[in-house]
Protein backbone atom coordinates (compact mmCIF):
# COMPACT_ATOMS: atom_id res chain seq x y z
CA UNK A 1 0.00 0.00 0.00
CA UNK A 2 1.44 3.80 -1.05
CA UNK A 3 1.47 5.94 2.36
CA UNK A 4 -0.62 8.55 2.44
CA UNK A 5 1.69 11.30 3.06
CA UNK A 6 3.46 9.57 -0.56
CA UNK A 7 0.28 10.77 -2.61
CA UNK A 8 0.41 14.42 -0.46
CA UNK A 9 3.95 15.02 -1.32
CA UNK A 10 3.16 14.46 -4.67
CA UNK A 11 0.47 16.98 -4.71
CA UNK A 12 2.82 19.65 -2.54
CA UNK A 13 5.59 19.32 -5.56
CA UNK A 14 3.42 19.69 -8.12
CA UNK A 15 2.18 22.91 -7.15
CA UNK A 16 5.16 24.65 -6.51
CA UNK A 17 6.15 23.62 -9.96
CA UNK A 18 2.66 24.85 -11.26
CA UNK A 19 3.08 28.14 -8.87
CA UNK A 20 6.53 28.83 -10.15
CA UNK A 21 5.33 28.29 -13.80
CA UNK A 22 2.28 31.30 -13.01
CA UNK A 23 4.97 33.45 -11.28
CA UNK A 24 7.58 33.14 -12.80
CA UNK A 25 7.04 32.31 -16.77
CA UNK A 26 6.13 35.55 -19.22
CA UNK A 27 4.02 33.45 -21.86
CA UNK A 28 0.32 33.14 -21.59
CA UNK A 29 0.35 29.84 -22.85
CA UNK A 30 2.55 28.45 -20.62
CA UNK A 31 0.95 30.11 -17.82
CA UNK A 32 -2.19 28.58 -18.76
CA UNK A 33 -0.64 25.14 -18.55
CA UNK A 34 1.14 25.95 -15.56
CA UNK A 35 -2.60 26.95 -14.04
CA UNK A 36 -3.90 22.93 -15.38
CA UNK A 37 -0.70 21.42 -13.18
CA UNK A 38 -1.99 23.46 -10.10
CA UNK A 39 -5.24 21.86 -10.34
CA UNK A 40 -4.13 18.45 -11.00
CA UNK A 41 -2.67 18.51 -7.62
CA UNK A 42 -5.25 19.66 -5.99
CA UNK A 43 -7.07 16.56 -7.77
CA UNK A 44 -4.19 14.01 -6.44
CA UNK A 45 -5.00 15.69 -2.64
CA UNK A 46 -8.86 15.17 -2.94
CA UNK A 47 -8.25 11.27 -4.48
CA UNK A 48 -5.63 10.32 -1.78
CA UNK A 49 -8.11 11.79 1.18
CA UNK A 50 -10.79 10.23 -0.48
CA UNK A 51 -9.39 6.90 -0.38
CA UNK A 52 -7.50 7.19 3.18
CA UNK A 53 -11.25 7.98 4.56
CA UNK A 54 -12.96 5.77 2.74
CA UNK A 55 -15.19 8.43 1.76
CA UNK A 56 -16.78 9.42 -1.64
CA UNK A 57 -16.37 13.12 -1.55
CA UNK A 58 -13.28 13.61 -3.04
CA UNK A 59 -13.78 11.77 -5.98
CA UNK A 60 -16.87 13.63 -6.59
CA UNK A 61 -14.84 17.17 -6.13
CA UNK A 62 -12.09 15.54 -8.25
CA UNK A 63 -15.07 15.17 -11.18
CA UNK A 64 -16.20 18.72 -10.34
CA UNK A 65 -12.86 20.40 -10.43
CA UNK A 66 -12.29 18.63 -13.79
CA UNK A 67 -15.35 20.35 -15.37
CA UNK A 68 -14.87 23.58 -14.07
CA UNK A 69 -11.25 23.34 -15.17
CA UNK A 70 -12.57 22.34 -19.11
CA UNK A 71 -15.18 25.56 -18.99
CA UNK A 72 -11.72 27.51 -17.53
CA UNK A 73 -9.35 26.38 -20.74
CA UNK A 74 -12.10 27.35 -23.32
CA UNK A 75 -12.90 30.65 -21.91
CA UNK A 76 -9.34 31.65 -21.77
CA UNK A 77 -8.51 29.79 -24.93
CA UNK A 78 -11.12 32.28 -26.39
CA UNK A 79 -10.14 35.34 -25.03
CA UNK A 80 -6.57 34.18 -25.81
CA UNK A 81 -7.27 34.16 -29.54
CA UNK A 82 -9.20 37.42 -29.29
CA UNK A 83 -6.23 39.00 -27.40
CA UNK A 84 -3.73 37.78 -30.12
CA UNK A 85 -6.11 39.09 -32.67
CA UNK A 86 -6.23 42.61 -31.60
CA UNK A 87 -2.34 42.62 -29.96
CA UNK A 88 0.18 40.46 -31.56
CA UNK A 89 1.47 39.49 -28.23
CA UNK A 90 2.16 36.65 -25.71
CA UNK A 91 4.09 38.33 -22.99
CA UNK A 92 2.07 38.69 -19.29
CA UNK A 93 3.88 41.81 -18.67
CA UNK A 94 2.07 43.66 -22.48
CA UNK A 95 -1.38 43.19 -21.41
CA UNK A 96 -2.60 45.97 -19.87
CA UNK A 97 -5.86 46.58 -21.60
CA UNK A 98 -7.51 46.16 -18.48
CA UNK A 99 -5.24 48.55 -16.29
CA UNK A 100 -7.96 50.74 -15.66
CA UNK B 1 5.35 -3.36 -5.39
CA UNK B 2 2.26 -0.66 -5.41
CA UNK B 3 4.86 1.47 -4.03
CA UNK B 4 7.24 0.63 -6.61
CA UNK B 5 4.85 1.88 -9.07
CA UNK B 6 3.77 4.74 -7.34
CA UNK B 7 7.67 6.29 -7.35
CA UNK B 8 8.26 6.07 -10.75
CA UNK B 9 4.99 6.95 -11.88
CA UNK B 10 5.57 10.45 -9.51
CA UNK B 11 9.02 10.87 -10.23
CA UNK B 12 7.86 11.02 -14.07
CA UNK B 13 5.04 13.04 -13.68
CA UNK B 14 7.85 15.54 -11.46
CA UNK B 15 10.18 15.08 -14.40
CA UNK B 16 7.56 16.28 -17.18
CA UNK B 17 6.22 18.73 -14.86
CA UNK B 18 9.64 20.75 -14.67
CA UNK B 19 10.03 20.15 -18.79
CA UNK B 20 6.80 21.85 -19.21
CA UNK B 21 7.64 25.46 -16.95
CA UNK B 22 11.15 24.76 -17.81
CA UNK B 23 10.48 24.18 -21.95
CA UNK B 24 11.40 27.00 -23.91
CA UNK B 25 8.84 26.36 -26.82
CA UNK B 26 4.87 25.95 -25.93
CA UNK B 27 4.37 22.99 -28.32
CA UNK B 28 7.21 20.92 -26.00
CA UNK B 29 5.41 21.76 -22.95
CA UNK B 30 1.78 20.91 -24.35
CA UNK B 31 3.28 17.58 -25.14
CA UNK B 32 5.42 17.56 -21.45
CA UNK B 33 1.94 18.29 -19.96
CA UNK B 34 0.37 15.22 -21.83
CA UNK B 35 2.75 13.09 -20.69
CA UNK B 36 2.46 14.16 -17.20
CA UNK B 37 -1.52 14.33 -16.90
CA UNK B 38 -1.09 10.13 -18.62
CA UNK B 39 0.92 9.34 -15.51
CA UNK B 40 -1.23 11.35 -12.90
CA UNK B 41 -4.65 9.33 -14.29
CA UNK B 42 -2.28 5.91 -13.31
CA UNK B 43 -1.42 7.36 -9.95
CA UNK B 44 -5.45 7.36 -9.84
CA UNK B 45 -5.56 4.00 -10.85
CA UNK B 46 -3.33 3.33 -7.71
CA UNK B 47 -5.80 5.17 -5.28
CA UNK B 48 -8.48 3.54 -6.49
CA UNK B 49 -9.98 5.73 -8.39
CA UNK B 50 -10.67 4.21 -12.07
CA UNK B 51 -13.65 6.54 -12.81
CA UNK B 52 -11.10 9.44 -12.45
CA UNK B 53 -8.48 7.61 -14.36
CA UNK B 54 -10.61 7.30 -17.19
CA UNK B 55 -12.31 11.14 -16.87
CA UNK B 56 -8.62 12.50 -16.69
CA UNK B 57 -7.80 10.74 -19.81
CA UNK B 58 -10.38 11.53 -21.82
CA UNK B 59 -10.97 15.24 -20.44
CA UNK B 60 -7.63 16.64 -19.70
CA UNK B 61 -5.76 14.42 -22.58
CA UNK B 62 -8.14 13.71 -25.14
CA UNK B 63 -9.91 17.28 -25.12
CA UNK B 64 -7.90 20.07 -22.76
CA UNK B 65 -4.42 19.53 -24.44
CA UNK B 66 -6.00 18.90 -28.19
CA UNK B 67 -7.63 22.57 -27.42
CA UNK B 68 -4.07 23.81 -26.56
CA UNK B 69 -2.28 22.25 -29.57
CA UNK B 70 -4.84 23.97 -31.93
CA UNK B 71 -4.74 27.30 -30.31
CA UNK B 72 -0.47 27.10 -30.36
CA UNK B 73 -1.06 26.08 -33.96
CA UNK B 74 -3.27 28.95 -34.38
CA UNK B 75 -0.87 31.68 -33.02
CA UNK B 76 3.04 32.16 -33.72
CA UNK B 77 4.96 31.19 -31.27
CA UNK B 78 8.50 31.86 -32.90
CA UNK B 79 8.51 35.10 -31.64
CA UNK B 80 7.32 33.60 -27.96
CA UNK B 81 10.48 31.23 -28.44
CA UNK B 82 13.13 34.07 -29.18
CA UNK B 83 12.18 35.75 -26.18
CA UNK B 84 14.37 35.93 -22.86
CA UNK B 85 13.44 32.80 -20.54
CA UNK B 86 12.81 33.43 -16.96
CA UNK B 87 13.46 37.37 -17.09
CA UNK B 88 15.73 37.84 -13.64
CA UNK B 89 14.31 40.69 -11.20
CA UNK B 90 11.88 38.25 -9.76
CA UNK B 91 13.21 37.73 -7.15
CA UNK B 92 9.85 38.51 -4.70
CA UNK B 93 8.17 35.58 -6.69
CA UNK B 94 11.07 33.13 -6.36
CA UNK B 95 11.30 33.94 -2.59
CA UNK B 96 7.70 33.59 -2.20
CA UNK B 97 7.85 30.32 -3.76
CA UNK B 98 10.67 28.98 -1.94
CA UNK B 99 8.88 30.02 1.16
CA UNK B 100 5.46 27.99 0.24
CA UNK B 101 7.46 24.96 -0.75
CA UNK B 102 9.06 24.92 2.41
CA UNK B 103 5.85 25.45 4.68
CA UNK B 104 3.76 22.80 2.86
CA UNK B 105 6.69 20.36 2.89
CA UNK B 106 7.04 21.30 7.10
CA UNK B 107 3.59 20.71 7.88
CA UNK B 108 3.12 17.20 6.19
CA UNK B 109 6.34 15.69 7.26
CA UNK B 110 5.53 17.03 11.09
CA UNK B 111 2.04 15.81 11.54
CA UNK B 112 1.66 12.17 12.54
CA UNK B 113 -1.86 12.15 10.86
CA UNK B 114 -0.87 11.44 7.41
CA UNK B 115 1.40 8.89 7.89
CA UNK B 116 -1.84 6.09 7.34
CA UNK B 117 -1.16 3.18 5.06
CA UNK B 118 -3.93 1.53 4.95
CA UNK B 119 -7.36 3.11 3.91
CA UNK B 120 -10.00 3.64 7.22
CA UNK B 121 -12.27 0.77 5.70
CA UNK B 122 -12.03 -1.74 2.83
CA UNK B 123 -14.83 -0.83 0.72
CA UNK B 124 -16.74 -3.90 -0.79
CA UNK B 125 -19.30 -3.56 -3.73
CA UNK B 126 -18.70 -1.89 -7.12
CA UNK B 127 -17.19 1.35 -6.19
CA UNK B 128 -18.11 3.10 -9.71
CA UNK B 129 -21.78 2.26 -9.18
CA UNK B 130 -21.68 3.65 -5.59
CA UNK B 131 -20.11 6.61 -6.54
CA UNK B 132 -22.51 7.59 -9.63
CA UNK B 133 -24.98 6.57 -6.73
CA UNK B 134 -23.94 9.87 -5.07
CA UNK B 135 -23.53 12.02 -8.17
CA UNK B 136 -26.92 11.64 -9.28
CA UNK B 137 -28.45 11.56 -5.77
CA UNK B 138 -26.73 13.85 -3.52
CA UNK B 139 -25.21 15.95 -5.85
CA UNK B 140 -27.37 16.82 -8.27
CA UNK B 141 -27.54 20.40 -8.32
CA UNK B 142 -23.80 20.80 -8.71
CA UNK B 143 -23.99 18.45 -11.28
CA UNK B 144 -26.40 20.23 -12.98
CA UNK B 145 -24.97 23.57 -12.28
CA UNK B 146 -21.36 22.12 -13.57
CA UNK B 147 -23.77 21.41 -16.92
CA UNK B 148 -25.06 24.78 -16.99
CA UNK B 149 -21.29 26.42 -16.57
CA UNK B 150 -20.38 24.14 -19.20
CA UNK B 151 -22.64 25.26 -21.73
CA UNK B 152 -21.79 29.22 -20.60
CA UNK B 153 -18.28 28.42 -21.28
CA UNK B 154 -19.36 26.96 -24.47
CA UNK B 155 -21.06 30.14 -25.80
CA UNK B 156 -18.80 32.08 -24.62
CA UNK B 157 -15.62 30.76 -26.15
CA UNK B 158 -17.36 30.98 -29.53
CA UNK B 159 -18.26 34.95 -29.09
CA UNK B 160 -14.78 35.39 -28.22
CA UNK B 161 -13.21 33.34 -30.68
CA UNK B 162 -15.25 34.97 -33.67
CA UNK B 163 -13.86 37.33 -36.11
CA UNK B 164 -16.28 40.75 -36.30
CA UNK B 165 -17.37 41.22 -32.53
CA UNK B 166 -21.15 41.95 -32.01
Amino acid sequence: MVPLSWSILLGVVLFVIGAAGVLLRRNILVVLMSLELLLNSVNINFIAFGRYYADFRGQIFAIFVIATTAAEVAVALGILVALVRNKATLKVDDVTVMKG
Amino acid sequence: MDQGFFLLFAAVSVITALTVVLARNPVHSALALMACFLQVSAIFVLLGAPLLAGIQIFVYVGAIMVLFLFVIMMIDVREAVLQRFLPGGNLPALVLLVLLGLEMLALVLWSDRFSATEPAAARDGDQVRELSRAIFTDYLLPFEAASVILLAALVGAIVLARKEPG
